[in-house]
């Protein structure tokens, strides 16, 4: 009996029987078919641009082909069952319950030997050969060294002696709704990773705090950084351009906010980026013996701590209750007890309130972090310049009034000492 | 064994043929029916509660910026949403299946330690309550809320996160007895309770998949609980397990947790795979297909579950040669679990099925834990699975295979027995629209999650870039009409559990259906096989 007529005339006499058989058609349909293709079509991978990420491209693509093979097949011999073995059809059901004879064994056992062959062969060929050429580090023309932190990297150039941390650069007020959003939201950053094309690099991985991953999507790696370890992977970059990737592991309240950005150029251009960062560089080491006016200084904070301390202290410096201290003084705060220990041994909290502490601590807790705390160290990240300005700005706004200038010079001097 | 005197039986019977009444029947309560309830009552609850917490987690990722949950506590939310619906919503479920069915199965008047069974199901609420007292603490602002840190809680971040972490170890703790506890009566029960004449391989295929469970749970439960007392001390008494800053292996940590993290997969898996072959038998009118096969898979994936477990950690920074050995063994269990879906063919092949309500679940299972297994293949591929590990992909993937298997499993086996349980038949048009909806709904939730993962969208992250959003947005308008279908399901739950409307059940239920659970009147009396039967 032609069951498209039987759909065709629809309504009448629609059990749910027909439903289910119509059901899984139309799911065998999307899934096996336009799930798939589609996948392929519009959602693949970011085009790969080094030797592993288009190995890993190449894996992908057969397996879709393959489960798409095995799908259709297992679909159909459903579908195939509930139309010809529904009890409209067949009144009496068979009562076999294994295979007989050597001709239906071999038949019941051809699936696991394509299986077999599926996992170890056309898979697992193809997946041996890129694991050895992952973890072959070695011949690198260049290493540069990540160091993940809650929540930004950090990259530095051993070769060349240059180094800067790189942080999201989506101003907080996109993040908050307040403003139209940038096309590369959440993944744009301060400062890329800028790497020349055409050599293997090998990138060491190191992180200061708890786990993160490296992963950018383009080059087909991800290599979680973890605290105790020095992890590496490779990457040969094939074509200039822009590639934007973002931490892959659970890493705390920021783990949405530290992506990674990297500028592929020529071997010609990097050297010449090479030149012209480290002359910013010396010029930044420079303004540690500058002078600047209370105006400069509360400008160069105000961007630091939108970009760095917003996360957790909040724009408009109220933190967050129980987790992150207040900016502001004269708000109370709660918190657990070390945290709470360490705030009022340097003189910023007492009789539950946060309160203007003493300039020298004030610098120490920014160059050195609080220990057994998320407040991290930022002597590594941050100029003296940029340390002061953003000092100057926490003491002279969100209603705090000290008054006090901080120079760069009075960072620099407890810069190496406790 | 069994063989109990009927005489000094029937002097026992007059004493304890009723239940007794009041809270205390369920406070006290010994019998495995009452206990095997209270287990389905609050994992049912607790499904419901996870899947709460998932509607949050998609209202915040409805469109890149919500503000639905502060980063904070969407942190918290997922790690909830993940220790409540494994541990608390399908693991509960799942052994309630045990402690009812099992001995109804098996011939036997109960299970062998009946206070156990009491004891290892209070301590479940405790632990439940444990998880989620934080957010009542910090409502009165105490603390920073519960655990933030995932359900894979990776030091040092599970050290460095507030006291809620303290509760969330101490629950898993509780959780491990229990699991501990019950796992070791339903195989002692299983040991000892069988009416004579039911040999090992005369079990039915639920009852099997259950001493594989069981043996797993005691296998593997034990490596966490001592991790979580590990991480107790590392936070409050100054050991360095898995802090790197003390000397300490944050891996380490990673090695403990899959060890048990794996099997568990199959722990959640097997139960309902034990439940599935009953049930196209049944609906197909013929005998089950490869009967010894599945019990063999069963245990040659109980077994290799043991062995696979570094596959989760990929990218971890492994020596090639470790990823080679877990990626090869990895793919060995797709062998067993092709076994278990071959089986599953063949029992419904040239049969004279029917599409009652239990029968689509089953089907359904088979399609979605066949996504779920199929995307399994190439996360096993260490090279590639670099581009998977933590992205979407994979949140869609066991999805695929913990919601396609499990719950699809559960509620199969729930409309499957529950006419059994209540002497009353559930609503089929509703059970009907329950699934179609629950199919249809589920699919537009988690596939284009596929598509986001490989577009390159990491998980655990409160804001996205834009390019993921429209796919999200359709993501999450699936996970609100998923969740508003389940309360269909609930209505129907109510309704048949305390309702008349129902038509009454026989005590075979179904036309197909056999074994020694439907020889008893629906709803059975208190006490069953107080007299064991005598099998062929």
């Amino acid at each position: 009996m032609s069951t498209i007529g039987y759909f065709l005339r629809g309504g009448d006499d629609m059990s749910g029987e027909k439903i289910l058989q119509l059901g899984l058609l139309g799911m065998a349909g999307t899934v096996g078919l336009a799930g798939p293709a589609a996948a392929r079509a519009f959602y693949n991978f970011q085009t790969p641009v080094t030797p592993i990420g288009r190995d890993v491209l190449f894996i992908h693509d057969l397996f879709l082909i393959i489960i798409a093979i095995l799908f259709l097949i297992g679909t159909g011999a459903l579908l195939y069952s509930v139309f010809a073995h529904s009890r409209r059809r067949r009144a009496h059901a068979a009562t076999f319950t294994q295979p007989v004879g050597r001709k239906q064994w071999l038949w019941a056992s051809t699936p696991f030997v394509a299986l077999l062959i599926i996992d170890y062969l056309i898979l697992g060929i193809p997946a041996l050969h890129s694991i050895w050429a992952l973890a072959d580090t070695a011949d690198a023309q260049m290493t540069v060294q990540v160091t993940a932190h809650q929540w930004h990297w950090q990259y530095q150039y051993p070769a060349y002696g240059i180094g800067f941390s790189s942080d999201l650069s989506t101003p907080q007020q996109q993040i908050d709704n307040q403003a139209p959003k940038n096309p590369h939201f959440l993944l744009q950053v301060d400062h890329p990773l800028v790497l020349p094309t055409h050599e293997k690099i090998r990138l060491m991985l190191a992180s200061s705090d708890v786990i993160h991953a490296f992963w950018v999507p383009a080059f087909g790696i991800k290599q979680d950084v973890v605290p105790g370890y020095l992890r590496k992977t490779w990457v040969q970059i094939d074509k200039p351009g822009v590639y934007r990737g973002q931490c892959a592991e659970l890493c705390g309240v920021g783990h949405a906010f530290m992506p990674i950005v990297v500028r592929a150029v020529s071997p010609a251009q990097f050297q010449q980026w090479v030149t012209q960062e480290r002359a910013r560089e010396a010029a930044v080491a420079a303004t540690a013996s500058a002078t600047y006016s209370e105006t400069q200084l509360l400008a160069q904070g105000r961007h630091v701590f939108q970009t760095l301390c917003a996360a957790c202290h909040q724009l408009n410096g109220l933190g967050l209750p129980g987790a992150f201290p207040p900016i502001a003084a004269g708000h109370p705060f709660a918190a657990s007890a070390p945290m709470i220990a360490a705030l009022r041994a340097r003189g910023f909290y007492r009789q539950g309130e946060i309160v203007e502490g003493p300039v020298v601590n004030h610098i120490r807790i920014v160059l050195h972090g609080i220990p057994g705390t998320p407040m991290p160290a930022f002597a590594a990240q941050l100029s003296a310049a940029d340390i002061a300005a953003v000092i100057t700005y926490e003491r002279n706004d969100f209603g705090n009034h000290t008054g006090d200038v901080i120079e760069p010079a009075q960072v620099a001097a407890l810069e190496d000492g406790h | 064994m069994s063989a109990v005197n009927p005489a000094i039986e029937h002097l026992h019977e007059p004493h304890h043929d009723a239940p007794p009444r009041g809270i205390t029947r369920w406070l006290y309560a010994t019998n495995h029916k009452d206990i095997g309830v209270m287990y389905l009552v609050f994992g049912v609850l607790m499904f419901f509660v996870g899947g709460l917490l998932a509607e949050l987690i998609r209202s915040e990722l409805l469109t890149p910026t919500m503000r639905v949950l502060s980063p904070e506590a969407y942190n918290q939310v997922i790690t909830i949403h993940g220790l409540v619906m494994v541990f608390a919503a399908v693991m509960p479920i799942t052994t309630g299946f045990a402690n009812y069915l099992i001995p109804l199965m098996i011939g036997a008047p109960d299970m062998a330690l009946p206070r156990l069974n009491n004891w290892g199901f209070w301590l479940l609420p405790a632990a439940a309550i444990l998880l989620v007292l934080p957010w009542g603490l910090k409502l009165l602002g105490i603390g920073t809320g519960t655990i933030d840190t995932g359900w894979t809680m990776y030091a040092p971040l599970s050290i460095q996160a507030g006291p809620g972490a303290d509760f969330a170890f101490v629950a898993v703790l509780l959780l491990g007895l229990s699991s501990t506890m019950a796992s070791i009566n339903i195989l002692v029960t299983i040991a000892q309770q069988r009416a004579p004449g039911m040999s090992w391989l005369k079990l039915p295929v639920f009852v099997w998949s259950w001493v594989v469970t069981a043996l797993l749970l005691i296998a593997v439960f034990p490596a966490l609980m001592a991790g979580c007392v590990m991480q107790i001390a590392d936070r409050h008494f100054g050991t360095h397990f898995f802090s790197a800053a003390g000397g300490g292996d944050p891996v380490l940590w990673e090695h403990i947790f899959w060890f048990f993290g794996h099997p568990e997969v199959y722990i959640l898996l097997l139960p309902t795979t034990g439940i599935l072959p009953h049930i196209l038998a049944t609906f197909a009118r013929k005998p089950m297909y490869g009967y010894k096969a599945q019990v063999y898979s069963f245990v040659a994936i109980g077994v290799m579950s043991i062995i696979v477990w570094a596959h989760h950690m990929f990218t971890s920074g492994l020596p090639a040669g470790v990823e080679i050995y877990f990626m090869l063994s990895t793919m060995a269990i797709s062998i067993p679990v092709a076994v278990l879906f071959f089986c599953w063919f063949g029992t419904i092949w040239r049969g004279s099925m029917t599409f009652e309500t239990p029968m689509l679940f089953a089907l359904g299972y088979i399609v979605l834990f066949g996504i779920g297994g199929l995307t399994g293949l190439v996360l096993s591929d260490a090279a590639a699975d670099q581009q998977y590990h933590n992205t979407y992909f994979l949140v869609a993937h066991f999805h695929y295979a913990l919601f396609g298997g499990p719950i699809m499993g559960i509620f199969a086996g729930l409309y499957y027995y529950l006419p059994k349980m209540t002497g009353r038949m559930y609503s089929e048009t509703l059970g009907r629209w329950h699934f179609w909806l629950t199919l249809i709904a589920f699919n537009v939730v988690f596939m284009p999650q596929f598509l986001l993962g490989i577009a390159g969208m990491p998980r655990r992250i409160p804001d996205y870039a834009l390019q993921f959003a429209p796919l999200n947005m359709v993501s999450s308008i699936g996970a609100f009409l998923l969740g508003a279908t389940q309360l269909l399901f609930l209505y129907n739950l109510a309704r048949t559990v305390f309702g008349t409307a129902g038509a009454p059940a026989s005590a075979r239920v179904w036309e197909g259906s056999s074994g020694l659970e439907f020889t008893l009147p629906s709803p059975p009396p208190f006490h069953t096989f107080s007299t064991p039967p005598v099998i062929e």
